[in-house]
């Protein structure tokens, strides 16, 4: 039984406490949570699972299995791929009411929020709206 | 010499600290920061002169259109071109479509442009042909980056109606050598207009549009220290009259009765409605002060800095630096091999530095090198060696963050 989303994100809040105003820290641990995100399936990596952002690529593909929803995602810049990672541990195998009721307040808490600027060209946003919308059409499925 | 250390306090902005560190500024390619006397000059404007010029009798209507007319004299000195050949545009894009969409071309019609070419330099004229059932070609490059200009024998013919060319490349800072292939190219068909996009050169040296002798050339104000939403469309005295307006109104005419309109003979009939005229006297402080200082002076340093930065990253071997000669403007654009642009561009940014990163509007060009994009230092005037020290510093540091 996964935590609630509530859960995690203190969890993630107090992972990334440690490194207090060292930005270059937490850059550093972002990186591993990208390098650590667990590998698509490459048959998953199709035209229409790419969330186009400007300059880095997003794939995501999500599934619904007893009533939860799951994601595994890749993308091609690392740091972006830290945030997947972030997302993802989050969202994955939550319901869909909570997937889609959740503010994801932890990234400004952990000092990412300038990930999810509209002028930010990592395609962050349209990926945690995908992933909103792809749990509201899974579930009505 | 240039004095550095004086210049850089004309700039207010760079003063500013990012991300807790004082901004290195290298992204001038995308555009330049504003010194004193272009700011001062917006703020007197609407304090003590706005008035819409060209209307009125009044003592203020008269004074701004003065100002405005001065502002044209002195681009057309800055470019050696007559002021009747100087059209106020909102920028090279601007100017660049104004010159697409003004011509027509029986069908079967070819235009040239280049593999390096800003989409900003490929788009109107990819229009211009589906409109016209034309044929865009494309001269191509080498891997170094410069222009196989021996192929131009054989993309030139008798059907060709346009060469439209860049002076700098945008993403590699190559400097094409537009007066020979002028030259060339007349000599092969009179006949073919040629446009210059000369939005990355005009910063760097000196332009002469006569002895260039190029039809059209066209750039930005923004790049040149003066305020965004200005731009330049030079048009050689003999080819004005074969370009078509594309957009009418206010300003453009002699005489309008609902049966037939005659329009002024001169560079306003492209200049329809009010004009951004704040930023056009902008433009005219931004080359007063680039001629109080001397483009020649500014362009040796800023060949210093790229000397200097290029000799340093050629240190680092992680990296992958396309155009990796000095024939260029004072631009580099590189890759961390293994690592995406955007990883490398977004540290930087926490450092305080400000590079580009990503395809810089060249797609066809990324397609040639087979990459997503580069990251791209461009320096201009008030950049410094020690600004240059501290990004070496952060880049290896970002590199080793990544590995």
């Amino acid at each position: 039984m996964k935590s609630d989303i509530t859960d995690i994100e203190e969890e993630i809040i107090s992972e990334f406490e440690i490194f207090g105003d060292d930005w270059e820290g937490k850059y550093e641990h972002l990186i591993d949570l990208g390098r650590t995100l667990p590998l698509i399936n490459e048959k998953c990596k199709i035209e229409e699972n790419i969330i186009k952002g400007c300059q880095s690529r997003v794939w995501l593909n999500s599934e619904l299995k007893d009533g939860k929803i799951y994601f595994t995602a890749d993308a091609d810049a690392i740091i972006t791929k830290g945030m997947v990672a972030l997302m993802i541990r989050v969202l994955s195998g939550q319901t869909a009411k909570e997937i889609i009721d959740t503010k994801l307040e932890f990234i400004d808490k952990i000092g990412f929020k300038e990930h999810l600027s509209p002028t930010r060209a990592n395609g962050l946003v349209s990926m945690i709206n995908r992933m909103k919308l792809d749990a509201i059409k899974l579930s009505e499925k | 010499m240039i004095d550095v250390e004086k210049i850089r306090k004309e700039f207010p902005i760079l003063n500013r600290q990012v991300n807790k560190s004082s901004l290195v500024y290298f992204d001038n390619g995308a555009t330049t920061q504003k010194p004193r006397g272009v700011i001062n000059g917006i703020v007197k404007y609407y304090s003590e002169q706005n008035a819409n010029i060209h209307r009125g009798v009044h003592t203020l209507s008269r004074e701004a259109t003065e100002l405005y007319e001065k502002a044209r004299k002195a681009v057309s000195d800055f470019i050696n071109a007559n002021d009747s050949e100087i059209i106020f545009t909102s920028g090279t894009t601007d100017s660049i479509n104004i010159v697409a969409n003004g011509l027509n071309f029986p069908t079967g019609s070819e235009i040239i442009v280049s593999q390096m070419e800003h989409h900003s330099n490929i788009l109107p004229w990819q229009l211009s042909c589906e409109r016209n059932n034309g044929k865009l070609r494309v001269i191509p490059i080498n891997q170094d980056g410069t222009l196989q200009v021996d192929r131009l024998k054989e993309l030139v013919n008798d059907k060709t109606r346009v060469l439209a060319l860049t002076h700098v490349s945008n993403t590699l800072g190559v400097i094409n050598p537009v007066k020979e292939i002028i030259k060339e190219v007349k000599k092969i068909n009179p006949n073919i207009l040629i446009l210059i996009d000369g939005a990355q050169s005009v910063p760097h040296m000196k332009i002469d549009v006569k002895d260039l002798d190029c039809d059209f050339f066209v750039f930005s104000g923004h790049k040149i220290y003066a305020p965004t939403g200005t731009g330049v469309l030079f048009i050689k005295e003999n080819v004005l009259g074969k370009l078509q307006m594309s957009k009418t109104g206010g300003g453009t005419i002699k005489s309008v009765t609902f049966e037939k309109t005659e329009y002024v003979d001169g560079p306003m009939r492209f200049e329809a409605g009010t004009p951004n005229i704040e930023g056009v006297l902008g433009m005219a402080d931004a080359i007063n002060f680039i001629n109080s200082l001397g483009i020649k002076e500014i362009a040796a340093h800023e060949h210093e800095l790229l000397c200097y930065a290029q000799t340093m990253l050629n240190g680092i071997s992680e990296l992958e630096i396309y155009a990796n000669h000095l024939n260029k403007a004072s631009v580099i654009s590189f890759n961390v091999k293994n690592q995406h642009p955007f990883d490398v561009g977004t540290l930087l940014d926490k450092y305080g530095i400000a590079v580009r990163t990503g395809h810089h509007c060249t797609q066809p060009l990324m397609q040639f090198y087979g990459i997503q994009g580069t990251i791209r230092a461009s320096f201009a005037l008030y950049n410094t060696k020690e600004e240059i020290d501290y990004f070496i510093e952060k880049l290896k540091k970002a590199i080793t963050m990544l590995n």
